[in-house]
């Protein structure tokens, strides 16, 4: 048996296949404009691998906010109760969980190896990869050339509180003429600070995990560690989290 | 799924059909009086001859008229309660006489201001409290107030025991509510969380207060004999109390997608449930001293302190098998927003249950984002 997890998050759909307790396949594809025919892509791809989801040997779980569109998907599940089953395997105690993804951000408290309790962002990207997304475009840069450039910068302060006024902000900054680096530490910091209040406001207890795309940044995690004051841990997988735990939920409850 | 009886008729149904009973009823005459909020004593309308209506906004069509005047980051309810007014789109403003109001939260009080110079609103004095030596004085004396308003504008007087009159009557009112609420303690509830908030809202555009009691009285009958025959024994899907702001105006959005997505709405702790209808008014004291004492006791956040709400949450809690708690606060109600932290620490470290909070508005922009975290949270449960 092959169990499938499929995370299709608002920028990248990210695959995970177990084979037992091994792990047979993990990639990424960007999220398209349509999530169903990003689903179609992850079906043709996993078939490629030899994975063929319409088999009754393959158990499909599909999570993230394009899950409803993966049509040949056994049962789905949200990225809370998915991100909260990987990231409890890969860090097996109690522990919190700060996925900062495209378009939400969460804090899940794992207990006993289920989710005890979640906070996301409200309704404001503010926080959030999206954020950084934009404000790099503003930059000119992509997303990895931002943290490089925020390191060697002296962060500027930036509203963490609504992305439209942020954006404005370093509108204005970049019309007085402040450098690139100071600009790009400014958006982390921004960025870092929002993600560590919604931590604040969640109360860490136990060991704090760093999931999702940004936990194999490793100065995003030592930013957010010095800010929360606490050792933060990342894993290889950390990006597969949420397709992970759709995975290790297919294995259990699937058959 | 929602299973909801045959002869249903959803909120703008009944608003419809509240048009046409409220034109019948000017034709003949009748005064009508628009009213915002739980705090209102209704029954001096009644003892006036007059009807109330209730004229709170729960639809974003009109958010952008009050826009043009009101600062965007304010209460979705308020804005939607002015945009329907200044627009003259709500044939209920429309055939008002007089608008009577409160000062509750700071948003609607200043609101009214505005509110006033389209038509008379008159604005009572709510105490910021009731522990405060004069609060009791101070709203008795708004009652006794209110009656000189009520009779010169309508141009009609009431006596004493019109008001006593009035008084019983809308206890029978209130006593057949909370008989339809507490049809919510059944387990497995007979009766969806998305009907009992329609059947409430859509009450309040049936101007006949022996009519209201009839129908809630032949509902609730009728699902007792329900879960009788059909639920009683069964299992029964994970129980969820709502509580914080009014949810009227994000009934599709939040309480039918909580029932559809598998769980069942058994209690509100807000407006829409039993908070203003549990307690009575006293039928044996001066009708004016009773009336300032009953609405004084209603436990809305814009009381502080505000004991008396945790107090009520504990008890529903128990009287209703609540499995997990949701807490609606609409966008910019600092009262609501800032309670809830107290409502969170009492349900999640005192009671030991899932809580979560949904921050919104009107609008259909979060639709995505708020049908994540509800099932999440269901997730949890099951």
């Amino acid at each position: 048996m092959n169990y499938v997890g499929i995370d299709i998050g608002s920028t990248a759909a990210k695959t995970l296949v177990l084979d037992g307790e091994r792990v047979a396949a993990a990639f990424t594809l960007p999220t398209s404009w349509s999530s169903r025919e990003t689903a179609a892509r992850i079906k043709a791809k996993l078939l490629e691998l030899g994975f063929d989801v319409e088999s009754r040997t393959v158990k499909t779980i599909a999570t993230g906010y394009g899950r409803v569109a993966v049509d040949y998907a056994d049962k789905v599940l949200t990225e809370i109760t998915c991100h909260g089953r990987g990231g409890s395997y890969l860090f097996p105690e109690d522990c919190v969980i700060i996925d900062v993804g495209g378009q939400d951000t969460k804090v899940i408290t794992v207990e006993n190896g289920a989710v005890a309790r979640f906070l996301m962002n409200d309704k404001c990207s503010a926080g959030t990869g999206k954020f950084l997304e934009i404000m790099a475009n503003r930059l000119e840069v992509d997303l990895d050339e931002l943290f490089l450039l925020a390191q060697s910068g002296t962060p500027i302060p930036i509203s963490s509180m609504c992305t439209v006024f942020a954006e404005s902000e370093v509108i204005s900054q970049i019309g007085v003429g402040k450098s690139k680096p100071d600009l790009a530490a400014g958006i982390v910091e921004s960025v870092v600070t929002r993600v560590a209040l919604l931590a604040q406001r969640h109360d860490i207890r136990g060991k704090c995990i760093l999931t999702g795309g940004l936990s194999h940044i490793p100065y995003f995690r030592e930013r957010l560690a010095s800010k929360l004051q606490r050792e933060i841990y990342t894993h290889e997988l950390g990006k597969y989290a949420g397709a992970l735990g759709a995975a290790l939920i297919a294995a259990e409850k699937c058959n | 799924m929602l299973k909801l009886p045959p002869n249903f008729q959803n909120y703008s149904e009944a608003r419809q059909q509240g048009f046409m009973r409220m034109k019948e009823l000017k034709e003949k005459g009748k005064k009508v009086v628009g009213v915002f909020c739980t705090y209102t004593p209704t029954e001096m309308i009644l003892a006036a001859g007059a009807v109330p209506v209730s004229l709170c906004g729960m639809s974003d069509e009109p958010i952008p008229f009050a826009e043009k005047s009101l600062p965007k980051n304010l209460c979705p309810l308020i804005k939607s309660s002015y945009g329907f007014a200044v627009s003259d789109t709500c044939p209920f403003f429309y055939f008002s006489d007089m608008i009577l109001a409160e000062t509750t939260c700071d948003g609607k009080k200043k609101m009214y201001e505005l509110l006033g110079e389209l038509k008379y609103t008159h604005v009572m004095q709510l105490p910021p409290g009731r522990s405060g030596s004069l609060a009791l004085e101070s709203w008795y004396g708004e009652m006794l107030r209110l009656k000189d308003v009520l009779c010169r504008q309508l141009e009609t007087d009431f006596s004493d025991e019109d008001l006593r009159n009035a008084i019983r009557l809308k206890n029978r009112e209130r006593k057949a509510m909370l008989d339809f609420f507490e049809l919510g303690r059944l387990k497995p509830s007979p009766v969806s969380g998305y009907e009992i908030n329609t059947v409430i809202d859509a009450n309040g555009f049936i101007f006949d207060t022996e009519e209201k009691i009839a129908i809630l009285e032949n509902r609730t009958a009728e699902l007792l004999q329900e879960y009788a025959n059909n639920c009683q024994g069964r299992p029964s899907r994970p129980r969820i109390l709502i509580t914080g702001c009014p949810t009227g105006g994000v009934r599709e959005k939040i309480i039918r997608q909580i029932e559809e997505l598998d769980a069942d709405i058994v209690g509100f702790e807000n407006c829409c449930g039993p908070r203003a209808q549990k307690e009575l008014v006293d039928e044996n004291k001066d009708p004016y001293l009773a009336l300032a004492e009953k609405y004084l006791g209603i436990n809305c956040s814009v009381m502080s302190p505000n004991p008396g709400r945790i107090e009520a949450l504990e008890e529903m809690l128990e009287d209703y098998q609540v499995d997990g708690v949701i807490e609606v606060v609409l966008q910019a109600c600092h009262t609501f927003a800032i309670e809830s932290e107290r409502v969170k620490r009492f349900v999640t470290q005192e009671k030991h249950l899932p809580y979560l909070c949904l921050e919104t508005d009107y609008s259909q922009t979060d639709t995505g984002q708020i049908n994540t975290r509800i099932s999440a949270f269901l997730e949890i449960l099951t």
